[in-house]
Order: C-alpha cells, then structure tokens, then sequence
C-alpha cells in the first residue's frame, strides 16, 4: 500500500488523539493566561485615569479607592467592573467607572468614564474595543476627538429623551457608517451617569470604609 | 518515498543536494509571499513597521514548523480526504493558544498585531505548503522547508515593514520594546525627518511590495543569465 493512502481505522484514532490534544492546548493556554490578560487590561486603565479626569485635579495628590461593582443592568458586565473613587482630604472629587458597552459592532466596548461629585462627565475614553477600523474605530480618542463630546453632560442636560444618537432623535452625534457603535457609548455612558445617581452615597460609603481599612492594612 | 512523488522528472538525480535544495526552496526561489504571492493580507496589513513584521514573521514560522510537523508525523496513517480539516483543526489550536500567550505577555504588541494573528490560520501559503509538502515528505524535509517558508515569510515582512517605516515614519525598529520590554527601547533609530505619511498608508503597502517584487525580479533575472552562461546544458527541471 502506498504510504500516501492511509487507513480508515488509524485516521479516526488520530483525527481523535488530535482534538482532544488541540482541545487540551487551548484550555490550559485560556487558564495560563486569562488572569494575566485581565491584570494587563486593568494595569492599562490604572494607567489612564488622569484622561478622564478634570484637567484640575491632574496635578493633585489624590487618594485612589478601588471597588469591583456588579450590576450588569447599568455598568454593561456580567462580573465586577473597576470603580475608583478618588479623594482629596477625605473628601471624594471624582468617581471613575470601568463600565462595558456591551452592544459594540464587534464585541463588547471597554470604556473609562469620569463623572464628577455633580454628576457631570468629565471624560470619556475607549480602553478595549474591536470596533472596525475605519469607522467604529474612531472612539479611540487616538482617530478622531467623537468621543470628547461626552465632557460636561449630565443627565439633566441634555434631558433623558435627548440622551441618544442623533439617528434616534437625540443630541449626540454619531459617527458616520457607525451608527451601533455610537449608539452603544452613549447608552452606556448615560446609564452610567444613571448607576452613579442611584448609588452616589454608597459608593462614598464603600470607598470610605476600604480606605479606612487600607489604613488599618500593609498598604499594598 | 520520493520515489512515489507525483511528477519528479528524474528520479535519478534526487540526491542530498537537491533535497536541501529543493526544501529551502521557500527562503527565496520559492518565497511564499515574494513569488508565490500568497499571505498577502497580513503581509500589507502588518508591514506598516519592522518590528510588526519581525513579531508576525516569528509567530507565523513558528505555527508552521509546529503544525507542518504534526502533519509529516501523521502522514502515514491519514486519508487524504481529512487532511485539510485536520490540518486546520491543528492550525486553529496552535494559534488560538498563541493569540492568548501573546496577550497575556505582549499586550502592547497584541493591540496592534490583534486581528492578524488568528488570521495565520487561514494562510493560504501555509495551507498549500502543508497540503503538497508536509502530507508527503518525511519530518526532516518538512521541518527544514517550514523553517524556510516561514524564514522566507519573515523575511518579506521585514522587508516591507522596514522600508515603510524608514519612508513613512522616519524611524527603524520604532516599538522594539514592546518585545524586549524596557531594555531594548535604545535600539530604535530616530531619523531626522518626518517621513512621508503615504507610505504607511495601504497604497504605501502596494507600491513597496511592487518595488520589492521587481528588484526580487530583476535579481533573479541576473542570477538566470549568469547560471545559462555557466552552464547552459541543465536547465532547472520543471516544477
């Protein structure tokens, strides 16, 4: 028999042997490097904060509180996101949330959102996205300053039914030829501003108490 | 074994010599992507700079060598017919566990490279070179001719990505540390001008590979008349 032929048998023990090993492969790669992955995305929005914070406050010496918040409904994910709250002399200045845009073009959008004690944004970033490049792409505030346009909004102005892409009668405007990835920053930067609303105190409250107990700890 | 090759014109003339010949072939006579011309989606995509093309060059050889391995080990005992399943079901693992270790410890390198690493495994050079050469040849030939593929491959690459960079960016090597972390950032060169901005840009990406493909070319063609000159009795054997 020729040795390019091969057997029938033998094929599907190996056809087998090699899907269980490729399977094998990719599971235990997934679990080598998920944490990893996650600590790299996390050291990447640690390292952004100041780009959506008030310009003034850059320059200060501010207390950083980190909090893992559920709430799948307004923050767009499923487990915790990072929620820092920052604050000078005790008192909180600026509140950062790690929130998902979970109906990106491509996959779920990573966005840095800074809300002031007011409730007013102060900037916006884009922190993981596979939005398209050449169109949706263009929330990385590296392409194109769309995504500035967030900065100073609240959620009194514009009014609740102006919250939304100018194709849904709202105030924003949205990139051309990317309507859904628009459409997702906003609705997930306003029920940001929403979760921020409702859960103001008791993010004062959880900041508080972990720095509190920071002090008690090693400081890490 | 080479006895059973489909249309090797003599048979008698296939010694040592022209087994390595013919398996580093994909370095230069045979370049996948410079004579070939296949793999040229990540090949224009990429090459914006030297160190993107050096990063996928590395990556896609070491899939190959990995993969085309396998399937020499394997060619046995396979039926044909699933060869190219198979084949990519060993291709789709090998780079989805690639494409997760080069996140977990290349991340910067990761955002850029992102959407072309899981795309190695639609190479189509690849897949050709797996199907005419790995399911046929035992493991030392298909080991030394996937090093030269992907060698070949790399080489193109950087080719393109170094002249992009040097014309577009006015830099070479720029983005070094993403690989080396902070001890290789000194190996990049700062040029003192701007560069031309359309380099970069996709039509940079064909022009470039045009001018590499025409002085790949014309070397060839030189190297034609020289080897006629010197010995006009033997031609190269039909591929």
């Amino acid at each position: 028999m020729a040795s390019t032929e091969g057997h029938g048998l033998g094929t599907v023990l190996l056809v087998g042997i090699v899907a269980v090993a490729a399977a094998f492969l990719v599971k235990s790669s997934d679990n080598w490097s998920r944490d990893r992955i996650a600590a790299n995305e996390r050291a990447r929005v640690v390292a952004r904060l100041n780009s959506v914070l008030d310009p003034a406050l850059r320059s200060r010496d501010l207390t950083t509180t980190s909090l893992g918040i559920t709430d799948p409904t307004l923050l767009g994910s499923d487990g915790p996101i990072d929620v820092f709250v920052l604050s000078a002399a005790g008192q909180p200045v600026a509140v950062l949330f790690a929130s998902v845009a979970p109906h990106g073009y491509n996959a779920s959008i990573g966005l840095l959102i800074g809300v002031s004690p007011a409730g007013e944004i102060t900037g916006v970033r884009a922190v993981r996205h596979r939005e398209t490049t050449g169109l949706g792409d263009a929330i990385d505030a590296a392409k194109s300053d769309w995504i500035e346009q967030f900065a100073g909004k609240t959620l009194a102005a514009p009014a609740a039914a102006l919250w939304a892409v100018e194709q849904d009668d709202g105030e924003f405007d949205s990139i051309t030829g990317a309507t859904v990835t628009s459409r997702a920053v906003v609705t997930a930067v306003k029920s940001t501003l929403l979760y921020f609303e409702q859960h103001r105190d008791e993010l004062y409250a959880a900041a508080a108490a972990a720095a509190a107990n920071a002090d008690d700890d090693e400081p890490d | 074994m080479l006895r059973q090759l489909p249309q090797p014109p003599t048979p008698t003339t296939m010694n040592p010599t022209n087994s390595f010949r013919e398996a580093t072939a994909g370095l230069w006579r045979n370049n996948v992507a410079l004579v070939q011309l296949l793999g040229l989606c990540p090949l224009l995509a990429v090459s914006t700079t030297l160190v993107n093309g050096l990063a996928l060059g590395v990556m896609t050889t070491a899939v190959l060598v990995v993969a085309n391995t396998a399937m020499s080990l394997m060619r046995r005992v396979l039926l044909p017919a699933v060869r190219v399943p198979l084949y990519l079901l060993l291709l789709a693992a090998l780079v989805t566990s690639l494409d997760l270790l080069t996140h977990a410890l290349f991340y910067e390198l990761h955002e850029v490279l992102g959407l072309f690493l899981p795309l190695i495994v639609v190479n189509c050079g690849l897949l050709a070179h797996a199907e005419s050469v790995a399911s046929r040849r035992p493991v030392g030939f298909v080991m030394l001719s996937a090093v030269a593929l992907g060698f070949g491959f790399m080489f193109a690459l950087m080719a393109l990505g170094g002249a992009r960079e040097l014309l577009g960016h006015g830099t070479l090597l720029a983005g070094i540390e993403m690989l080396t972390g902070e001890a290789g950032a000194g190996l990049s060169v700062d040029l003192p001008f701007g560069g031309m901005l359309v380099a970069i840009l996709p039509p940079g990406g064909f022009f470039a590979m045009a001018l590499l493909l025409a002085l790949r070319n014309h070397l060839t063609a030189i190297a034609a008349t020289d080897a006629v000159r010197a010995e006009p009795a033997f031609p190269e054997a039909p591929r």
